[in-house]
């Protein structure tokens, strides 16, 4: 099986990458030459194996916490507001999205 | 007298305790050092002012008493680490002058132990590369060697290291990041058990494998600052382990089995070496240095047995599907809104996406975001996603059925020594199986390090690789230190800077 353009440029917009012409291109010669190396996985006979996700629920259950729903941080917007690329009165500026 | 470089974690903090020497003047010196070294490019930030703030501090505590392990010693952080005091770019131009309102839990343990953080090292752009070129603010250069990469992604963090420009560092190992780089640079590195040291404020890559750990110049080094890094922590990172901390350097000393004898310490331990990482794959002058280390451990009184770890090979895959999965769901969150780079003419809110995050990441970044898309979208997840994560439970399950024959794994960390600047820059897919011995203990969320083991071609080290079994990083260090003590590899410096 190999991937073709029109996939690249599916997968592009799905990731939100823009890619010109010559760089998808490229990404296609390189994705299909990593999906070569993955083929050999399909021959391997998982069947009612459960797939892993937590290493060491390999030897254990793993919990899923849930942790005390009480309030644990205290209001820093200006603090987390000081790497963004555009704010306005505490507000996050992005382009109009509602016409 | 040594000059103060010279010094390791254990010794500087000797000398600390005894205030023969403030930890505002080793601080001076690791900066000054680390100016007149910048063409390695393993710094991406200094800060003097809040370094020596910090020694200050240091040396306040020590001044009125306290004494502790790590107090007033300098160390580096990877830049993946966000930091409060520092600018964090995860090596990438995404996160250009980005300032984080919060110091990583690992970080901050570190901070609270007394270490001084001396600056942020250079790394592959979001930890993802084994060469550290894939950094957006340029390569690192290999102190053994200045043409050759330092391994990645932690490769700041390895040269800086070896180069004796700070004595430890903070390293993060996804699918061996801490390992291969200790290895190249002829270092000690230790990847704990996964969910060991918190993920809180380390820059996701990989969320299911990406752990941290120490790199220093020994064995007994990484225990001491492991010890402050690792236990819970519950509230902010989900996948971290209810275990407490354990003190790893004061285990240091203890027998590893009861036949233990002085002469003959690791008497009773049952090393494994799996075929599958002596085959012929691995280059001959790295095989020479593993043998030759592996008769040490006989010597120490240690037994090798042959083990089988059949799926190691399967690794690749598995872990180029999983890792590139988990990094294009993580990175998602850099759509130049609430931090990051955003582009500066665009349409819309979806041309602001796809410009601001096209011009934020680099080429490995932008294949793997689409590797990852790609086997998650409708219609693939379970060819690859679910079969991937089921060949991970079978990669883990064949370390449980290896482990009933030997207390510790041992083979080589990396197929070969650092290879030149550029070699792999073109083909990704080689540079993907030159982390075929490395992967398998990823996947399986085992603890692994590397422990120089000598030399090979072209006077490179070599790592040694030892993999425990889940929490047994105090048998792995132990195993180290032992080995450490019998041999000098570890005291070797590159010859320009020792």
């Amino acid at each position: 099986m190999s991937l073709t353009l029109p996939d690249i440029g599916r997968i592009a917009h799905l990731a939100r990458l823009e890619l010109d012409q010559a760089h998808a291109e490229r990404m296609l010669s390189r994705l299909n030459g990593f999906f070569d190396l993955v083929e050999q996985m399909q021959a391997v006979d998982t069947a009612g194996v459960e797939p892993l996700a937590h290493p060491t629920a390999v030897i254990g259950q793993v919990a899923l916490r849930l942790r005390d729903d009480v309030v644990s941080e205290f209001n820093q917007r200006e603090a987390n507001q000081k790497s963004a690329p555009a704010v306005e009165n505490g507000l996050f500026l992005v382009p109009k999205v509602i016409e | 007298m040594s000059e103060l470089y010279q010094l390791d974690v254990s010794a500087l903090a000797a000398k600390l305790a005894a205030r023969e020497v403030s930890s505002v003047e080793v601080t001076q010196a690791l900066l000054e050092r680390a100016k007149a070294n910048a063409d390695l490019g393993a710094y991406l930030a200094l800060d003097e002012a809040v370094s020596l703030a910090q020694a200050r501090a240091a040396d306040a505590r020590l001044a009125a008493g306290e004494r502790a392990p790590l107090l007033g010693v300098p160390i580096a952080h990877k830049d993946i680490f966000v930091t409060k005091d520092f600018p964090t770019t995860a090596g990438s131009k995404m996160l250009e002058g980005y300032r984080s309102p919060f110091d990583a839990t690992v970080v901050a343990k570190l901070a609270a132990a007394g270490a001084v953080t001396l600056g942020k090292l250079n790394c592959d752009e979001f930890a993802m590369g084994s060469g550290n070129d894939n950094s957006a603010y340029g390569p690192v250069l290999n102190p053994w060697d200045k043409t050759r990469v330092p391994g990645g992604s932690s490769g700041g963090s390895s040269a800086a290291v070896a180069a004796r420009l700070v004595p430890a560092a903070t390293g993060t190992d996804t699918g061996g990041s801490i390992r291969q780089p200790a290895s190249f640079t002829g270092i000690t590195g230790i990847k704990p058990t996964y969910g060991r040291c918190s993920r809180y404020g380390m820059v996701a890559y990989a969320s299911s494998l990406d752990q941290a750990g120490p790199m220093a110049r020994s064995a007994k080094d990484c225990a001491l600052l492991l010890s402050a890094m690792v236990g819970p922590d519950l509230d902010r990172d989900s996948t971290s382990l209810d275990r407490p901390a354990e003190d790893y350097a004061a285990a240091l000393g203890l027998p590893l089995s009861p036949d233990a004898t002085v002469a003959q310490p690791l008497k009773g331990l049952r090393i494994g070496l799996p075929q599958e990482f002596f085959g012929a794959g691995c280059a001959p002058d790295v095989l020479a240095a593993v043998h030759a280390a592996l008769a040490e451990y006989e010597k120490l009184g240690a037994t090798l047995v042959e083990i089988r770890l059949p799926r190691t090979e399967l690794s690749i895959p598995a872990y180029y599907i999983i890792a590139p999965a988990e990094a294009s769901s993580n990175l998602s969150r850099f759509d130049g809104v609430k931090f990051g780079h955003r582009a500066k003419d665009y349409a819309d809110l979806s041309d602001m996406y796809k410009k601001s995050r096209s011009e934020g990441f680099g080429e490995e970044v932008q294949r793997r975001i689409l590797t990852g898309a790609y086997v998650l979208s409708h219609g693939y997840y379970d060819a690859y996603y679910l079969k991937a994560q089921q060949i991970r439970r079978l990669i883990a399950q064949d370390f449980q059925s290896a482990f009933e024959q030997c207390d510790l794994i041992a083979g080589p960390v990396a197929p070969s020594v650092a290879w030149k600047i550029g070699e792999k820059s073109d083909d990704p897919v080689a540079a993907y199986l030159a982390d075929i011995y490395t992967l398998p203990a990823s996947l399986s969320g085992l603890p692994g390090m590397s422990v120089p083991a000598g030399f090979g071609s072209d006077g490179m080290p070599v790592g040694l690789q030892l993999i425990g079994n889940y929490f047994q990083e105090a048998r792995l260090l132990g195993a180290a230190h032992h080995f450490q003590c019998a041999t000098d590899w570890h005291t070797r410096a590159p010859k320009d800077f020792a």
